[in-house]
């Protein structure tokens, strides 16, 4: 073997066993394809690395879960280790995670590990969506893959719902309470499938089984079809870059996968793995124990979902009371059915938004290079707003905790959230695109002027200048190199009528594009600079 | 006339009606004194503490609570409070209240152990009421498995399932109960102080208090077997926590991988 390293001479093991799986496999082409894939280098496209890691870490931990965790509802005596829940009665469920947490060997430091993980799933997932869409990389060619992300985002929520009911604590067994609860607000089809999913009337004894049926095949299986598809689409498309010199919409720059990125993203998933195995061991997460067996009678103060399920809490505490309605024998209980359409609807739209955007801007071109977010005002405050709108919802699922740490009256939080719903999303849309448009101003003042050494000079005639310092080419491109877009028109079509969905476009257009900071051109930068010169020169005669 | 013979005594109606309220009288006295089961105290004091605790109360308490303790508009009555109830208020530096508002805040006591016990002293002679548990009835040697199911059902839904405390309407809030002496715990539970409802010995016995301190004792004294807390507040604290320190750690780990080598 050492030998074959050193020099993999004819008929080595190495170049031996290279040979027997290229002529069975065709090894060759394949790790000419994919280990020539360029990939370039920027933090902030390892997010979706982590979320992968995050994923094979679930794998791992909960297969290793699987082996000791025993999906009953059958009443048991518990006759364990941890005193205060000693003769006490719960399900099998429950006394297999408490066997887990306190006698099988490294059996907490796994539920930790898996747990931790699972919330860093969902977050890295989210990170990624958002440097995804900040820096406009859903657009052409990659609307498909935005929406496979966003059913992977998606999914990570159900995974991570159904895991945390498993445990049948009280605490998991409030949050599946909430659920029945909300499924039974649907008119007609509630109570039906209430049961249906319960099997009988809530908690029944089916629903661990069920959701453990959902929790280790169904949905990690979904999962992991989609991260297949996710990336075979990133290999399809190629990967995007940031703007700068010699980055084009028609090439990568970047390392190779083999050997850069393969020991890079290696050595990056045992960094991910290593960060969650120091958290999980020394951080406490879901200490299933101290809430007890699932007894639908009590509930706990302070009882809250995992935060990916958070911000659906939220919409539920921040829905206004009392705006039930009776009609035709049905109730309409629209404190529950609102914020059901509200989380839906906030789902839609984001799934939705690069066909929007698409459509308003009509660009059909392909974007292999990114926006900086500055770039795009119009949808980076959006963007903003969205994640105002989702950051207020996610904080009312804590009011109660807001309330007794910052000794607020828990009325006064919660009013001022309902406030705060419509009005943060409305400002953060106001100040990140009056901040983006004056950033854009920023660049342009500094691509055609330069930039502001401090340097004060004074001329023969005593006027007083600051000297300015061009830039270099390198820096140049970055500030000049995007597209814009202008409003478009309401043409009339063939029929010579401007239809409702032409005037519905146009006025989005003008939404999106009417403030806009046109991209420096090379005129100007010429212009500039012969009038920089002019200026020093021939001072007098300019003005 | 058989009918005139076998006619009541006019004084009969009177009777029957003395008889029954006596004995639905009596019945409810005695039931109440039995759901009460409490003694009057003042054998447990002396002639001493009592006159120190009226000064006491003169001098830091009447002038809310009038001069016989009989209150005012701006405080109630302490008139068969007993002295329980004022031995929580007081030796938790609850009372004398600084400021009103939603409730009022626990601050440093502001007594000397001595000067509660004189002010217990003489609350226990103002008329009936819960005594101060002894040292037995708080001890941590109770059952532990039933305090915690006693706990959930009675106590969880505003203390939090481990006694992290949370959140009532307008301002008021259940406290946390780590570091909560286990006598406190005992009289809050018998005498409802504040927005906390009375769970008398008819609806906790003395026995089952004892198994909610052990309970709560257990869950303060044993540090949670999976490593640091994170104040046992739950899913919200775990989420900031993921956001804020793994995710930014991590972040911090991409920004350095994805720095270019000089």
């Amino acid at each position: 073997m050492s030998n074959a390293v050193a020099a993999p001479k004819k008929g080595g093991f190495l170049a031996g066993t290279a040979n027997y799986l290229d002529e069975r496999v065709g090894v060759a082409g394949i790790l000419k394809e994919f280990g020539r894939k360029v990939f370039p280098d920027h933090w902030s496209f390892m997010l979706g690395e982590v979320a992968l890691y995050s994923f094979l870490v679930l794998l791992l931990s909960g297969t290793f879960l699987t082996f000791f965790f025993q999906p009953s509802m059958e009443p048991v005596i518990y006759n364990g280790v941890y005193g205060p829940l000693k003769g006490a009665e719960m399900s099998i469920a429950y006394a297999s995670t408490l066997d887990i947490s306190f006698e099988v060997r490294g059996g907490l430091l796994m539920r930790q590990v898996h747990h931790w993980s699972a919330l860093l799933f969902v977050a890295a997932a989210g990170l990624h969506m958002l440097r995804v869409f900040f820096t406009g990389a859903f657009r052409k060619p990659r609307e498909i893959n935005w929406v496979v992300g966003f059913v992977l985002f998606v999914l990570g929520m159900a995974g991570g719902f159904t895991g945390y009911s498993l445990p049948d604590d009280l605490l998991s067994g409030n949050g599946l309470r909430i659920i029945d609860g909300m499924i039974k607000g649907l008119p007609v089809i509630g109570a039906y499938t209430s049961s249906l999913l319960f099997g009988g009337e809530f908690p029944g004894e089916a629903i661990v089984a069920r959701l453990y049926g959902l929790h280790i095949l169904l949905v990690p299986a979904l999962i992991l079809v989609f991260i297949v598809i996710h990336l075979f689409m990133v290999v399809i498309h190629k990967h995007t870059h940031y703007s700068g010199p010699g980055r084009k919409d028609t090439n990568v720059v970047g390392y190779p996968l083999m050997p850069v990125y393969v020991a890079k993203a290696g050595g990056f998933f045992f960094i991910v793995f290593g960060v969650i195995m120091l958290i999980a061991a020394t951080f406490t997460i879901n200490p299933v124990w101290n809430y007890g067996g699932y007894d639908p009678s009590p509930v706990s103060a302070g009882t809250q979902p995992d935060w990916y399920i958070g911000w659906l809490d939220g919409a539920l505490r921040l829905a206004p009371t009392g705006i039930e309605v009776h009609s035709g024998g049905v109730t309409w209980a629209w404190n529950i059915l609102l914020p059901m359409i509200v989380g839906v609807g906030f789902l839609v739209v984001v799934a939705a938004y690069p066909f929007i955007e698409a459509w308003v801007t009509g660009d059909k071109r392909e974007h292999h290079v990114l926006d900086r977010p500055r770039n795009a005002p119009t949808r980076t405050a959006i963007g903003a707003a969205g994640v105002t709108f989702y950051a207020v919802l996610w904080a009312g699922a804590g009011t109660d905790l807001i309330a007794t740490n910052f000794k607020m009256s828990l009325n006064q939080v919660l009013t001022s959230m309902q406030i705060l719903l419509f009005v943060a999303p409305v400002l953060a849309y106001i100040i990140t695109k009056r901040t983006c448009l004056s950033l854009q101003r920023k660049d342009r003042s500094i691509a055609l002027h330069g930039r502001e050494t401090g340097r004060i000079v004074r001329l023969p005639h005593g006027e007083y200048i600051e000297v300015h310092e061009p830039l270099d080419e390198f820096e140049q491109w970055k500030l000049v190199d995007f597209k814009d877009y202008q409003p478009t028109l309401a043409r009339p079509n063939a029929a010579g009528k401007i239809t409702l969905r032409a005037r519905l476009r146009a006025g989005l257009s003008r939404f999106y594009f009417e403030d806009r900071i046109a991209p420096v051109t090379q005129t100007e930068i010429e212009d500039a600079h012969h009038h920089g010169d002019h200026s020093a020169i021939e001072n007098k005669d300019s003005h | 006339m058989a009918f005139k013979k076998n006619r009541r005594s006019p004084l009969a109606a009177i009777i029957v009606m003395a008889a029954g309220l006596a004995l639905t009288g009596g019945g409810y006295a005695a039931a109440t004194a039995a759901v009460d089961a409490v003694k009057p105290v003042s054998a447990a004091y002396t002639a001493e503490q009592v006159t120190e605790g009226k000064k006491l109360f003169l001098a830091n308490c009447a002038s809310c609570h009038g001069k016989n303790a009989e209150g005012t508009k701006a405080a109630p009555s302490l008139i068969g409070v007993g002295a329980a109830a004022v031995e929580f208020q007081v030796d938790s530096g609850r009372m004398p209240g600084q400021a009103s508002g939603p409730q009022l805040q626990v601050k440093k006591k502001q007594f000397t152990d001595e000067q509660v016990d004189a002010l217990v002293a003489y609350a226990s002679t103002l008329g009936d009421g819960p005594a101060v548990p002894t040292e037995e009835m708080i001890a941590a040697n109770g059952n532990a498995t039933r305090g915690g199911e006693l706990f959930r059902i009675n106590c969880a839904m505003c203390h939090n399932a481990v006694g992290a405390g949370g959140a009532l309407t307008e301002g008021k809030y259940a406290p946390a109960l780590k570091g909560v002496p286990a006598d406190h715990i005992y009289e809050a539970m018998l005498t409802g102080p504040q927005n906390m409802p009375v769970f008398n010995d008819a609806n906790l016995t003395p026995q089952d208090k004892k198994d909610i301190i052990t309970y709560l004792k257990f869950v303060e004294e044993n540090p949670s077997a999976g490593g640091y807390e994170l104040a046992n507040l739950g899913p919200v604290v775990e989420g900031l926590f993921t956001w804020v320190f793994i995710l930014g750690f991590i972040i911090a780990i991409t920004i350095w991988l994805g720095a270019k080598s000089n």
